[in-house]
C-alpha cells in the first residue's frame, strides 16, 4: 500500500484544469488540495458516472472510445482511492463462468497495452499464475477450468507438483496432487490502471471531478433526469452507479429505489519486507484454494491474502465514509491464513512483516458481479459487486456496460451478470449480510455440480412446504423460492452434505431414478409454484394486439388454448421463453421461468403501450402449481373432478378452469414441461393443501408419489427440451434451437425479431442446438458432465454444452449444447447445416477427458409414444 | 491485599520444579531439610510468610489459617507417608479429559426459571464450583432462593482447622438470614405451625450440588436454636420493616453465638456433643451476597471476597470490590483490633500478619479459642469427650491471651445498587484471590460469559516481527480463546485459569495436569481450596428498573 500511497500523492488529480495532467507532472505538493474545487460542475451532461475506481474509469474509458463525449465522472474522494487502491492487483483469467472468463481475458489484453496508450505506468507484469490442488477433487475442478480456458485460446496447462517447484522456488509441494498453470496471468498496480483509464478518458473529453459526492438521483416518468451532488445539480440522461461497496446505498437515494444487492466484507492481506534475495518481479502468482490463500510477489517480498471461512461483514447499517482507511488490522482473524501461507512456503518464517492491510470488498448473493440497467429507472446503469475480482473484470465489464448503453445490449450474453436477475427480495440487509458470509468463503470452496447456497433460505415457499419437507423433500433455491430436488424415501439416509459433494455419480442417483420411473409408468406430483405468473388483460383488443407484437407465436387462438412462444428481441434472440394461456378473448395467463420475474416484467413494461385499458398483474404469489406427470394423471384428475380428462375431451395444450375435490376454480392445463403426459394445476393458494391432499389420496391406487426437479430435469433433457437461462439466452433464436414451429412468420402481424428471423431463415443459422448421447461414458466410474463442457467435432472445438442429465430411459448421459462452425483458416463463423451436424464425429471434454458422443437434432421418437399433437412439441420446464 | 502479584508467575514456574527434586530428599528422610525446602518454595509461591517460619517444624504448612497449630500429628504422618509414593512411579501427566473430569467434578449451575419466556429476576443464574487442595476440602458453598421474602442468597465459606465450622455455617447461616428478613406476621405463622404440628412454610429453596450435604444428625439441634432465635424476634417485634443490612449482621452474630452456646451446653448424644465442639473449635469465614432486584448486599466475615464484574462502555472489563478482606493487609481492620484491646497488647495482637501470631483472618465464625476466656476453654475441654482432650490443638491456648474475645463473626456489609453495566458477581474463597488478580478475574469471566474474547488487538507498529514469530503468537492467543469453549461453567473456567495459567496468561495444559495430579499431601503446598460462585445478572431487567425510576 505504501507504493500506492506514494503514487497517489505524485499523481495528483488536477481538477483545476479541464485536461488532466498525467504522471509526468508529479511533485504536486499537498497545497494543490487546498484549492478544492476551482472548476464548477457542468449544468448538464449526457452521462454522469459516480465512482472513480476501476469500474467507473473503465466505463468512462470505453464510453468515450465508443464516441460518447459528454461524460462527467464524479468521485467522492480521490480517484482510485477505494477498494481499487487497496486491491491486490492480480489479473487472473481462471474463471469458471464463461462470460467472466471473457471479461478477464479482455481486461488482461487491455491493461497490457494501456501504458503504451496513455503513458501512465500501470506496473503490468506478465507473471503467470499457478493454482494448486491439494486434493483430487480440486484438481478435477482445475481441469474443468483448464478445458474451458484452452478452447478460448488462453494458454493453460495442468502440471505436476514437480513442475510447480520448478516454476516457484518457495512452494512446499509435498501435499500437492497437481496444479494449473496459466502463463498469461498478470500483475498490475490497480490504482494506476484506474488512473491510466482516467487519463485516456480525460483525453477523450470526459470531465473528471474529485471530491464530489452524489446525494440523489432525480427520476421523472421512470427516467433519470438529473444528479444532485454536494456541489450542485447536473442534468443528465444516463447515470452510472459504479460506487462499489456504496452502490447499495446510492441505489436507494433515488425516488424509485434501485436494488443493488451487494454487501461489503473485510478482506485482509499481508505485505512483507523484501526477502534477503528479493523475489523476482516476474515470479508467478500462487493461488492455493485449499489453503484459501493467494500469494504474489510484491517489491521483492510477498503480498498474501485470502478468503477465510469466517468473514467479517461490515457496513451492514450502511455507514458511509469518504475513503477507506483506518480499518483495523486483525491478526487473530488472519491467523488461519497465515498458517496456510507458512505451510505453503515454510521458508518465509523469517520474513519480516510490513503491514496487514484491511481492504473491504463487496460481494453479491450469487458470487457474480452486477451489471446493467435498472428495471425500474431507465437510464440508470449499474456496475458493481465484483466479489474481489474487480481488477480481473474491470476492463471487460466496463466495455460490456458501455456497449449496453450505446447499443442497447452488449456484444455477448451477460444475463448471468444482469442486475435484473435480482429483485427487491435479495435486497434485505439481513439476507445480504448472511449470504455474503457464505459467499466469501465460497470463493475458495470446491464447487461441485448442483451445489446450493445454504444461507438466506426459506424466504419464498409454497404453502405445501412443510408437508413436502416432512415427506423427505430435499430443497434447492431459485430466485429465493424453495424447490424440491428429490424426496428421500423414509428409512434411507443420504451422505451428509460434505461427503455428498462429488464430481462423480451422486448419492441421489437411485432416488431420482425411481421418481423418473414413476413419472413414466404411473403418476408423480411436482410442486412447481415458483414459476413467474403474469395476467394480462384489456378492455378491448389491446392485450391480444400487444402480445402478438411481443411474441413470435400466434396468440390469436381459441379461448382455452395454451401456446408456447418466445419473447424475442430485435435480433430474434430469446428474452424470455414462456407458455401463454388464453383465458378469455381479452385476457391471457403467462407462465415464465422463476428468475424472469424482474426481467420479464421490465421488458413488458417497456414495450406495452401506455394504455389505461391494458392491465398487467404479477400473480406469481396467488397460485400454487402442482404438476401431475405420468400416464395415470388422467385417471387421478377425472376421478377428482368427475369430468372426463381423456384426449378427446381435454386435448394437449389446453386450459380450463374446473373443480378438483371440493375446490372450484382450479386452472388445469394439459402441459407438464417434460413432454410426458399430464397436467399442471394452478391452484389459488388457499386451496393448495386441500387439492394436494385430494390428489395424493386419490392417486394412491394409481401409485402416485412426490417427485422433484431433478426428475423433471432428467425427463426434459432426454426429450431435448431447452431451458431459458441455461440453454437459451438473448443471443439464441428459435431457428437455432429447432423451434421454427413456434414462430409464425406468416401470422400477418409484425412482431419483434421478425426481420432477423426472416433473414436467418433465408441465410441459415450459425449455431445449432444439438443433443449429445455420451457413448463410452460409464456413469458409475466416470466424471459426470455438468455444463460448459467443450464439444469437439472431428477433433476441432465447435462449442460448449449448456446442460446435461442422466437419462434413465436411455441409460446414458445426455448433454445439450450448441454446435458452431469455424472456418479452418480464418476462424470465421460459418452457417451450420443439418448435414454438418449429422456428419461429424463428436467428443465431449469433461475435465480434460474426452468421451465419444452421438449428435442428434431431434429427440428419440420412441420416447414420444404418448405425443398427441405432432407439430406442437412441448417446451421444457424452466 | 494481594501479595506481590507481579512476581508471582515466574516464581511459580520455578516452584513447579520442586516436586521432582523433593523425592530423593524424602527417601533420605532428611525431614528438616525437606521441611525447609517445602516451606521455602511454598513461601516463594505465596510470598505471604516471613522467612523465619521456615525454621519451625510446626509451621511447615504455612498457608493454613492457623500458622502453627494445624493438626500437627497428621502433618507428621504426612512426612512419613511420603515414602509410599517415592517407590510408586508418579503419573504427572493427565490427559485433557482427565483434567476436565477433575475440574468439573464439583461444578454446579442454576438458571433462574423464566415465566412467560421472561426472566423477571435480576439474576439470570449462577455457576459454582470448587477444587479441593485439602483432603477433605475445608471450603463450603451455599445458594438458596428466599421463598417468604424476595431475593437470592449465595455464599462461600472457607473453613480452617477442619471443616466442621464451615459445614455448619453453610447449612445454617441462610436460615438465620432468612428468618431475620421475615416480617412479623410470617414469623408468627411459622411459629404457630410448629406449635400445632402443621406443615411449615418453606423458607428457603436450596440450589445444591449432590456433594453439598447437610448433617442429618444435627438438624434437630440446629432447628431448635433457630426456633429460639425467631421466638426472640417475635418477642422483640419492633414493628419496623426489616433492614437487610441489619438482618445480615444480626444473623451472622446470632449464628456465631449459637455455635458458641451449643458447645458450652453440650449435648447428651455423644456424637452431637463431639460435633458441636468440633464446630466451635474450628473456624470459618463467610462471604454472603443477598440479591433482591437491583439491591445487592454483600456481608463478609474474613478473607473471602466478593467482586463485581463491570463492563465498560468500550466493552472491556473491570472489577469492583464489594467486600474488604479482614486480615493483616487491611489497615482499618488492624486498627479495629487494636482499639478493642488494651494498649499493652498492641505488639502481640498482630504478629507475622496473623492475629496473635496464629490466625490469618481477623474475623471468623467458630474459633472459640479466640473468643472464650481461658477458664471457659479449659472447662469445656476437660468436660468434653476424650477425643477433644487428646487433641493438642484444642488444649493449646494462644500466646498473649489476656482480653478475649479477640475474634468476632460480625460481618461488614456493603450495599450496591445494581447498574446495567454490572454483569456478574464473583464470590470466592482466598484460594482464588491468591493466584489471580481481580482484574484478570473480571476479564476472564466477562469474556467467558459474553463469548467475546476482548484481547488487545495485536498491532505491529514499528516493531520488527517475522511471519514465524507472529504465527507463534497467534497460535497461542487462539489456544487461549479455545479454552473458553471447553467449559460450560464460568466457575470451572475460572479455576482452569487460576490453576493452569502460564506467564502469558494462557491456560497451559501441562501445568494444569501437573497441578491437578499432585498427591493429596503435596497439593496444599501449591494451592489452597478454591470455591467460586459466579452470579450472572439480568441487565435487561436491571436496565428496565433503572428506567422506570428515571
Amino acid at each position: 500500500a505504501g507504493m500506492f500511497l506514494r503514487l497517489l500523492s505524485d499523481v495528483r488529480w488536477r481538477a483545476a484544469r479541464p485536461k488532466w495532467r498525467g504522471a509526468t507532472c508529479s511533485c504536486r505538493s499537498t497545497s494543490s488540495t487546498a484549492e478544492p474545487h476551482p472548476i464548477a460542475l457542468p449544468a448538464q451532461a449526457q452521462v454522469v458516472i459516480c465512482g472513480g475506481g476501476i469500474m467507473g474509469t473503465s466505463v468512462a474509458y470505453h464510453l468515450s472510445k465508443m464516441g460518447w463525449k459528454d461524460i462527467v465522472l464524479l468521485e467522492q474522494g480521490r480517484l482510485a482511492a477505494g477498494t481499487t487502491r487497496f486491491c491486490a492487483g492480480i489479473v487472473s483469467m481462471a474463471r469458471p463462468v464463461s462470460i467472466e472468463l471473457k471479461m478477464a481475458d479482455y481486461s488482461n489484453k487491455l491493461y497490457q497495452q494501456l501504458e503504451q496508450e496513455t503513458g501512465v505506468n500501470t506496473g503490468y507484469v506478465k507473471t503467470g499464475s499457478i493454482s494448486l490442488a491439494q486434493t483430487q477433487d480440486r484438481l478435477i475442478s482445475l481441469k474443468r477450468i483448464a478445458s474451458s480456458l484452452k478452447v478460448m485460446g488462453i494458454p493453460c496447462e495442468i502440471i505436476t507438483p514437480k513442475q510447480v517447484a520448478q516454476l516457484h522456488p518457495l512452494i512446499n509441494i509435498h501435499d500437492l496432487v497437481g496444479a494449473m498453470y496459466v502463463p498469461e496471468d498478470a500483475l498490475v498496480s490497480s490504482a494506476n490502471v484506474s488512473l491510466a483509464l482516467a487519463t485516456a478518458a480525460s483525453r477523450n473529453g470526459v470531465q473528471i471531478h474529485e471530491r464530489t459526492s452524489v446525494s440523489h438521483v432525480s427520476v421523472q416518468k421512470g427516467r433519470v433526469t438529473a444528479v444532485e451532488t454536494d456541489r450542485g445539480q447536473i442534468q443528465c440522461q444516463y447515470f452510472v452507479n459504479c460506487a462499489g461497496q456504496w452502490a447499495y446505498e446510492l441505489g436507494h437515494s433515488v425516488g424509485e429505489p434501485v436494488n443493488i444487492p451487494l454487501h461489503a466484507c473485510e478482506h485482509f492481506y499481508l505485505l512483507t519486507h523484501p526477502l534477503k534475495e528479493p523475489l523476482p518481479s516476474n515470479l508467478p502468482t500462487v493461488v492455493d484454494p485449499d489453503g484459501r490463500i493467494y500469494i504474489r510477489n510484491w517489491q521483492g517480498g510477498i503480498l498474501s491474502g485470502g478468503f477465510e471461512k469466517n468473514p467479517k461483514p461490515l457496513f451492514t447499517e450502511g455507514r458511509n465514509q469518504l475513503e477507506i482507511h483506518n480499518l483495523q488490522e486483525d491478526w487473530d482473524h488472519f491467523e488461519p491464513l497465515l498458517s496456510a501461507l507458512l505451510r505453503r512456503m515454510p521458508e518465509l518464517e523469517a520474513l519480516q512483516i510490513m503491514q496487514l492491510v484491511n481492504c473491504p470488498e463487496s460481494f453479491t448473493p450469487d458470487m457474480r458481479c452486477i451489471m446493467g440497467e435498472s428495471p425500474a429507472v431507465h437510464g440508470y446503469f449499474v456496475l458493481a459487486g465484483m466479489n474481489s475480482a474487480g481488477i480481473s473484470y474491470g476492463g471487460g465489464a466496463g466495455k460490456y456496460l458501455a456497449e449496453w448503453m450505446v447499443n442497447g445490449y452488449p456484444t455477448d450474453n451477460v444475463w448471468p451478470l444482469d442486475l435484473k436477475r435480482f429483485g427487491s427480495l435479495q435486497s434485505s440487509r439481513t439476507f445480504l449480510r448472511h449470504r455474503v458470509m457464505e459467499v466469501m468463503p465460497l470463493m475458495c470452496d470446491l464447487k461441485v455440480p448442483r451445489w446450493d447456497f445454504q444461507t438466506g433460505r426459506q424466504l419464498r415457499t409454497s404453502p405445501l412446504y412443510d408437508r413436502l419437507d416432512a415427506q423427505g423433500a430435499r430443497w434447492m433455491e431459485k430466485h429465493g423460492f424453495e424447490r424440491v430436488k428429490y424426496f428421500v424415501p423414509p428409512g434411507k439416509d443420504l451422505l451428509d452434505l460434505e461427503q455428498s459433494k462429488t464430481f462423480y455419480k451422486p448419492d441421489w442417483f437411485d432416488i431420482v431414478g425411481s421418481e423418473v420411473k414413476c413419472c413414466k409408468e404411473a403418476v408423480c406430483v411436482i410442486d412447481m409454484s415458483s414459476f413467474t405468473k403474469f395476467e394480462i388483460s384489456s378492455t378491448g383488443d389491446q392485450a391480444l394486439e400487444s402480445l402478438q407484437y411481443l411474441f413470435s407465436n400466434d396468440l390469436d387462438v381459441p379461448v382455452g388454448h395454451v401456446v408456447h412462444t418466445g419473447m424475442l428481441n430485435e435480433k430474434g434472440g430469446y428474452e424470455n421463453d414462456c407458455s401463454i394461456a388464453r383465458l378469455s378473448k381479452r385476457s391471457f395467463f403467462m407462465i415464465s421461468p422463476t428468475d424472469q420475474q424482474v426481467h420479464c416484467w421490465a421488458w413488458l413494461k417497456k414495450h406495452l403501450p401506455e394504455d389505461s385499458g391494458l392491465t398487467m398483474e404479477d400473480v406469481t404469489w396467488k397460485y400454487t402449481a402442482l404438476n401431475l406427470i405420468g400416464p395415470r394423471a388422467v385417471d387421478v384428475l377425472s376421478e377428482l373432478s368427475y369430468a372426463p380428462m381423456t384426449a378427446e375431451h381435454f386435448p394437449s395444450l389446453f386450459c380450463k378452469e374446473m373443480s378438483v375435490g371440493y375446490a372450484n376454480g382450479i386452472r388445469v392445463m394439459s402441459i407438464t414441461h417434460t413432454g410426458e403426459p399430464g397436467f399442471v394445476l394452478y391452484i389459488p393458494i388457499e386451496y393448495a393443501l386441500h387439492v394436494y391432499n385430494e390428489v395424493m389420496n386419490m392417486g394412491q391406487k394409481y401409485g402416485i408419489r412426490n417427485a422433484g426437479y431433478y426428475a423433471l430435469r432428467s425427463l426434459r433433457i432426454e426429450k431435448f427440451f431447452a431451458f431459458w437461462g441455461q440453454d437459451l439466452d438473448a443471443f439464441t433464436t428459435p431457428m437455432e434451437c429447432g423451434r421454427e414451429f413456434q414462430v409464425k412468420l406468416d401470422k400477418g402481424l409484425e412482431f419483434v425479431g421478425q426481420e432477423a428471423l426472416l433473414e436467418q431463415k433465408q441465410q441459415g443459422v450459425y449455431k445449432r442446438f444439438t443433443m449429445f448421447i455420451l457413448e463410452d461414458h460409464d456413469a458409475d466410474t466416470d466424471l459426470w458432465p455438468w455444463w460448459g463442457e467443450p464439444i469437439f467435432r472431428n477433433g476441432r472445438y465447435v462449442g460448449k454444452t449448456t446442460s446435461s442429465a442422466y437419462s434413465y430411459t436411455l441409460e446414458r448421459h445426455v448433454c445439450l449444447g450448441f454446435v458452431q462452425r469455424f472456418d479452418e483458416q480464418t476462424g470465421q463463423r460459418l452457417v451450420v447445416t443439418t448435414d454438418f451436424i449429422n456428419q461429424g464425429d463428436y467428443q465431449i471434454d469433461i475435465a480434460g477427458q474426452r468421451f465419444q458422443a452421438k449428435a442428434k437434432l431431434y429427440p428419440f421418437s420412441s420416447l414420444f409414444a404418448q405425443r398427441r399433437r405432432k407439430d406442437e412439441g412441448e417446451l421444457s420446464g424452466y | 491485599a494481594i501479595p506481590v502479584r507481579s512476581s508471582r508467575l515466574p516464581l511459580l514456574s520455578d516452584a513447579m520444579t520442586a516436586p521432582a527434586h523433593l523425592y530423593p530428599l524424602i527417601r533420605n528422610c532428611e525431614i528438616s531439610r525437606l521441611c525447609s525446602t517445602v516451606c521455602y518454595c511454598h513461601h516463594r509461591h505465596l510470598c505471604c510468610l516471613s522467612s523465619h517460619f521456615a525454621h519451625s517444624h510446626f509451621r511447615c504448612a504455612p498457608q493454613k489459617k492457623f500458622a502453627a497449630l494445624c493438626r500437627p500429628k497428621e502433618d507428621f504422618n504426612y512426612f512419613f507417608h511420603t515414602r509410599d509414593y517415592a517407590s510408586t512411579p508418579q503419573r504427572f501427566y493427565l490427559t485433557p479429559p482427565q483434567v476436565n473430569s477433575i475440574l468439573k467434578a464439583n461444578e454446579y449451575s442454576f438458571k433462574v426459571p423464566e415465566f412467560d419466556g421472561k426472566n423477571v429476576s435480576s439474576v439470570l443464574g449462577f455457576d459454582s464450583n470448587q477444587l479441593p487442595a485439602n483432603a477433605p476440602i475445608e471450603d463450603r458453598r451455599s445458594a438458596a432462593t428466599c421463598l417468604q421474602t424476595r431475593g437470592m442468597l449465595l455464599g462461600v465459606f472457607d473453613g480452617h482447622a477442619g471443616c466442621a465450622c464451615a459445614q455448619a455455617v453453610s447449612e445454617r447461616l441462610f436460615y438465620y438470614i432468612a428468618v431475620s428478613l421475615l416480617p412479623h406476621e410470617t414469623l408468627l405463622e411459622i411459629e404457630n405451625a410448629v406449635e400445632s404440628g402443621r406443615a411449615l412454610l418453606p423458607i428457603l429453596q436450596w440450589h445444591k450440588h449432590p456433594n453439598d450435604y447437610f448433617s442429618k444428625e444435627a438438624s434437630k439441634l440446629y432447628f431448635n436454636s433457630l426456633r429460639t432465635y425467631w421466638q426472640e424476634l417475635i418477642d422483640l417485634n419492633s414493628g419496623e420493616t426489616t433492614d437487610v443490612k441489619e438482618a445480615l449482621i444480626n444473623a451472622f452474630k446470632r449464628l456465631d453465638n449459637d455455635i458458641s452456646l451449643e458447645a458450652q451446653v453440650g449435648d447428651p448424644n455423644s456424637f452431637l456433643n463431639y460435633l458441636v465442639l468440633r464446630v466451635a473449635f474450628s473456624g470459618a469465614t463467610a462471604c454472603v451476597a443477598h440479591v433482591d432486584g437491583v439491591d445487592l448486599h454483600v456481608a463478609n466475615t474474613g478473607d473471602s471476597r466478593a467482586m463485581l464484574g463491570v463492563q465498560e462502555e468500550d466493552g472491556s472489563w473491570s472489577a469492583l470490590n464489594l467486600s474488604y478482606d479482614h486480615n493483616a493487609q487491611n489497615e482499618r481492620e488492624v486498627e479495629r483490633v487494636k482499639t478493642e484491646h488494651p494498649k499493652a497488647e498492641e505488639k502481640s495482637l498482630v504478629k507475622q500478619d496473623r492475629l496473635l501470631g496464629l490466625l490469618m483472618p481477623f474475623r471468623a465464625f467458630g474459633d472459640v479459642k479466640f473468643k472464650w476466656s481461658i477458664e471457659l476453654q479449659k472447662r469445656v475441654v476437660e468436660s468434653g469427650p476424650d477425643q477433644l482432650n487428646d487433641n493438642e490443638y484444642t488444649k493449646f491456648i494462644p500466646p498473649n491471651y489476656h482480653t478475649p474475645p479477640y475474634l468476632t463473626a460480625e460481618p461488614e456489609v456493603i450495599y450496591h445498587r445494581l447498574r446495567p453495566q454490572d454483569k456478574f458477581l464473583v464470590l470466592a474463597t482466598d484460594g482464588l484471590w491468591e493466584t489471580m488478580h481481580r482484574q484478570d478475574v473480571a476479564r476472564i469471566v466477562g469474556e467467558y460469559l459474553t463469548g467475546v474474547h476482548h484481547q488487545e488487538p495485536i498491532a505491529i507498529g514499528g516493531y520488527k516481527v517475522t511471519l514465524g514469530q507472529m504465527h507463534g503468537l497467534l497460535a497461542e492467543r487462539r489456544a487461549r480463546f479455545s479454552s473458553v469453549f471447553e467449559d460450560q461453567n464460568a466457575a470451572t473456567h475460572l479455576i482452569r485459569h487460576a490453576v493452569g495459567n502460564n506467564e502469558f496468561g494462557t491456560v497451559d495444559h501441562e501445568r494444569l495436569s501437573k497441578m491437578l495430579s499432585l498427591p493429596e499431601e503435596l497439593a496444599r503446598m501449591y494451592r489452597d481450596d478454591m470455591t467460586i460462585i459466579v452470579v450472572q445478572f439480568n441487565s435487561h431487567m436491571i436496565g428496565a428498573c433503572q428506567n422506570e425510576e428515571l
